[in-house]
């Protein structure tokens, strides 16, 4: 069913003059994410369409209930791509739920993060107004930078409505190769390589195996595989693509699934048994039912956070606490653009 | 000036004497600045058409001593003006007559270079190239590189969010920057963004990013270091039409290659430029376009090889591609050497910094053309053809009455201009109060009002850098500015070049 912005502004503007809470809600492909939060259902999967796509621009513009496959399909025919890689998690993932959850794939330490490529976001705050943040241009610096707030916040700040991002020509070539080393040799390795000029796009351990990607020219791809040697696998694809949807089958354990994002050089380590090092060591993957306060700790401990990913106690807190001064920022923030706390209520934090 | 300054507020001898003491309390006394001699140095930053004397200017040393300042001036509800290297070409470390000027040029040491982490960590006083210098020797670099990155400082470049010629592949300061210590009006030091790659929360260090010293004072940046690229290539290539090197510039794009570089000059600025430094640059041209490419050498040749053959199928009527390494930086000695060349042909000259999508160059540039007649200005165009930020340099003569204002407004007109065709009022250099007024252009209402309300987050009494970035509404209303939003104008149908 196609959905109207003024449709939208309406339902938001209602539920402000009751101060009733809404649960935004896209594909319905990331429930599990964040906490739980309890409202009435504004579900905006029907305000969907490409507004404009010009690929010598490097951007495109699309309604936030877009699938996210629709926009790859129409990146891939002229060669392009989203180049953060977003994780679907399901058939009906639309744009507004990946900017909203802010998640990128395995190319991220490499290519960058869906908010380094996020350049304008039209939105409905919590009073019910319709603004229009950034543009459809890569430098931008009129005002504070609000596209880039909307990443990851949840639907805490606005109701999403419109999204450009810049995207990427696909690269010609791209060889994955695995390595049979230990978990402190393959940290160490990747850490290596990046800090030369080679055609990196993705690197993961499993416990076992590392596996690297190269994406670039044949010629660049083929000099760097060269360099590095290891054994070619067949098919590289798939397995980035089963790490990115957590379709591995590490990721079938009914444990609640920890991710720790650490600076990419801290050393492994052997507590609660197997681990899965992506991003060549900066998120790390962790099925296991220690308490959160220990895992939290572990990451803190060494200047990074843990999020309870997926299971769990989803009423309590799943994101990293924070310091008390950056608590007193978020709400200060939060009631900047919604004052009766009526968007996705407690999704991020429990009192925001 | 069609910009008024800043009003000017309460400056009684006795209240100047009383702030004068309370911080010469804490500082040591070569680090509270307050005769008219001493304060004159900070009385302008790059944009140096706006002039302002501050109050106090203070100097301090330490991340304690900038916590004690900000404490005392939010105690005294006196605003802060803070400053890095003071090159901004918008004016957003412009003093305040009632304000304190906080100088964070003692912020100068490198803390650290970590070349596993691939991480710097620096004070926010060191100056852009000194990062790249130190991080040489690991074969890594910081690459955002703005043109005055010889004297421009870190702390600035992320106020500001820097971009430069690099930034169409390696982004601008957003894109590499991991974490920031800030101290918030209250004087509380906090940190944003993390040594991992993100997080928790919301993302407050993109938020910080381009505030204009509106949101905290920054005290330390931490900074990704890339590596350096194995091999660089340039090409030059003339056209004798501004079209075809536009859609040259699109071609290249829309071919899969993502250039390090790739800067257009007008024949104004070629013939400028060419007078200045000699690099041999084609005189007869229209158009003249710089494409770079870098890699791995295996990647540089290919890639080189296929630009050439767009840049033929473009219509160039000139290809040169630099032999060497010393050629190479022949061909950028021009490019780089744009604006003081346009300084030695005009006893003035005003620089433009708007972005609009690279498909509207030909009709922006062309109106351009027809605004400079209109104002009997002449206009010089460099542009980062490649992410769509164009520069056109007004050239003007300030001692001549009258003519800064009419060059203001022509440079308001060409802000528009660029908000008409979906672009942006400022690409890099940031609103400052230079383009304060074009603000209204650009946001409604309730868009500038949802801006104040980000900023009361951080700042409830408006007292970092206020009269900056932000316009209030009334000022909108004063300046009576019709609001275009996403390139639809009303009456869309209507001719507008």
């Amino acid at each position: 069913m196609t959905l109207e912005s003024k449709d939208i502004e309406a339902i938001v503007r209602a539920a402000a003059a009751e101060a009733a809470p809404l649960r935004i809600r896209g594909g319905d492909t990331k429930a599990f994410y964040g906490r739980q939060t309890n409202g009435q259902l504004l579900d905006v999967s029907g305000h969907a369409g490409i507004i404009s796509y010009e690929p010598t621009e490097l951007v495109i513009t699309a309604r936030a209930g877009t699938r996210l496959k629709d926009i790859e399909a129409a990146l891939a025919e002229s060669d392009q791509m989203l180049s953060f890689e977003p994780p679907h998690f399901g058939d009906g993932a639309t744009l507004g739920g990946a900017v909203a959850s802010g998640l990128s794939g395995p190319a991220r330490p490499y290519t960058g993060a869906l908010r380094d490529f996020l350049l304008g976001v039209v939105c409905i705050n919590g009073a019910g107004e319709r603004l229009s943040f950034g543009g459809q241009v890569m430098k931008n610096v009129a005002g504070y930078d609000i596209s880039r707030l909307m990443a990851g916040a949840m639907g805490t700040l606005g109701v999403m409505l419109e999204l450009s991002l810049k995207v990427l020509p696909k690269p010609t070539c791209e060889l994955t190769l695995a390595f049979a080393v230990d978990a402190a040799t393959a940290i160490a390795t990747t850490a290596k390589w990046a800090a030369q000029p080679l055609p990196f796009s993705a690197a993961c351990h499993d416990g076992e195996i590392l596996r690297v990607r190269l994406s670039g020219s044949e010629s660049g791809v083929n000099a760097a595989h060269q360099k590095i040697g290891g054994e070619e696998v067949a098919d590289g694809d798939s397995y980035w693509q089963a790490l990115r949807e957590h379709r591995l089958p590490y990721f079938s354990n009914t444990q609640p699934l920890w991710r720790l994002s650490v600076p990419a050089t801290t050393p492994a380590t052997s507590i609660n048994g197997q681990w899965i090092l992506d991003w060549g060591g900066a998120q790390r993957w962790c099925v296991s039912d220690i308490p959160a306060d220990l895992i939290r700790q572990q990451a803190s401990s060494v200047g990074g956070h843990a999020i309870l990913f997926r299971g769990g106690d989803r009423t309590s807190e799943v994101f990293h606490p924070l310091p008390a001064p950056l608590v007193t920022l978020h709400r200060r923030l939060r009631d900047a653009f919604d004052p009766k706390k009526i968007l996705n209520p407690g999704r991020l934090y429990r009192d925001l | 000036m069609t910009t008024p300054m800043p009003k000017l507020a309460n400056t009684d001898p006795a209240k100047k004497q009383s702030l004068v003491d309370s911080l010469r309390a804490f500082l040591p006394s070569a680090s509270v600045l307050y005769s008219d001699e001493e304060l004159k140095p900070y009385e302008c930053d790059g944009l140096s058409a706006y002039r302002q004397v501050p109050l106090v200017a203070v100097l301090p040393e330490t991340v304690e001593q900038v916590q004690h300042i900000l404490r005392l001036c939010s105690a005294r509800k006196v605003p802060v003006v803070a400053r890095g290297a003071g090159t901004g070409l918008s004016g957003g470390a412009l003093p305040l007559a009632d304000g304190v000027l906080l100088g964070l040029a003692k912020f100068n040491r490198i803390l650290e270079i970590d070349p596993v982490k691939r991480i710097a960590r620096v004070q926010p006083g060191v100056r852009n190239l000194a990062v790249s210098q130190a991080a040489a020797p690991h074969a890594l670099y910081y690459a955002p590189d703005p043109s005055s990155q010889i004297a421009c400082s870190i702390g600035g470049n992320v106020a500001e969010n820097a971009g430069g010629v690099h930034c169409l592949k390696y982004g601008l300061t957003v894109h590499n920057i991991l974490k920031l210590e800030v101290v918030t009006i209250d004087g509380e030091l906090i940190t944003i963004g993390a040594d991992g790659l993100d997080s928790p929360g919301y993302d407050l260090l993109a938020l910080m990013t381009g505030s204009e010293g509106m949101l905290g004072v920054i005290v330390e940046v931490t900074v990704r270091l890339l590596p350096q690229p194995e091999s660089a290539q340039v090409i030059l290539a003339a056209f004798d039409d501004i079209e075809n090197a536009g859609s040259a510039v699109a071609h290249i794009i829309g071919a899969g290659i993502i250039p390090a570089g790739l800067e257009m000059m007008d024949k104004p600025a070629i013939r400028a430029t060419e007078d200045f430094v000699h690099a041999n640059y084609p005189t007869d041209a229209e158009a003249m376009l710089l494409c770079e490419v870098d890699g791995t050498s295996a990647e540089v040749a290919e890639q080189i090889a296929r630009v050439e053959d767009v840049l033929n199928s473009c219509g160039a009527t000139e290809i040169r591609r630099a032999s060497d390494e010393q050629e190479r930086m022949v061909f950028w000695s021009g490019r780089k050497a744009a604006f003081p060349a346009v300084g030695r042909i005009s006893p003035d000259y005003y620089c433009m910094d708007g972005t609009i999508p690279r498909r509207r160059l030909s009709k922006v540039l062309t109106r351009i053309g027809q605004l400079s007649e209109e104002y009997g200005l002449r206009i010089v165009n460099v542009f980062h053809a490649g992410d769509g930020n164009l520069h056109p340099l007004i050239l003007y003569d300030a001692n001549k009455p009258g003519e800064l204002e009419r060059t203001e407004e022509l440079g308001g007109k060409i802000c528009q201009l660029c908000v008409e065709v979906g672009g942006t009022i400022t690409g890099e250099h940031g609103v400052g109060v230079e383009k304060i007024d074009q603000m209204c252009v650009q946001f409604d209402k309730s868009e500038l009002t949802q801006f104040h309300a980000v900023k009361h987050a951080f700042d409830p009494d408006g007292l970092l850098n206020p009269g900056k970035g932000v316009p209030t509404l009334r000022r909108c209303a004063e300046f009576g500015a019709m609001h275009v939003h996403g390139g639809k104008l009303p009456h869309a149908d209507l001719p507008r070049f």
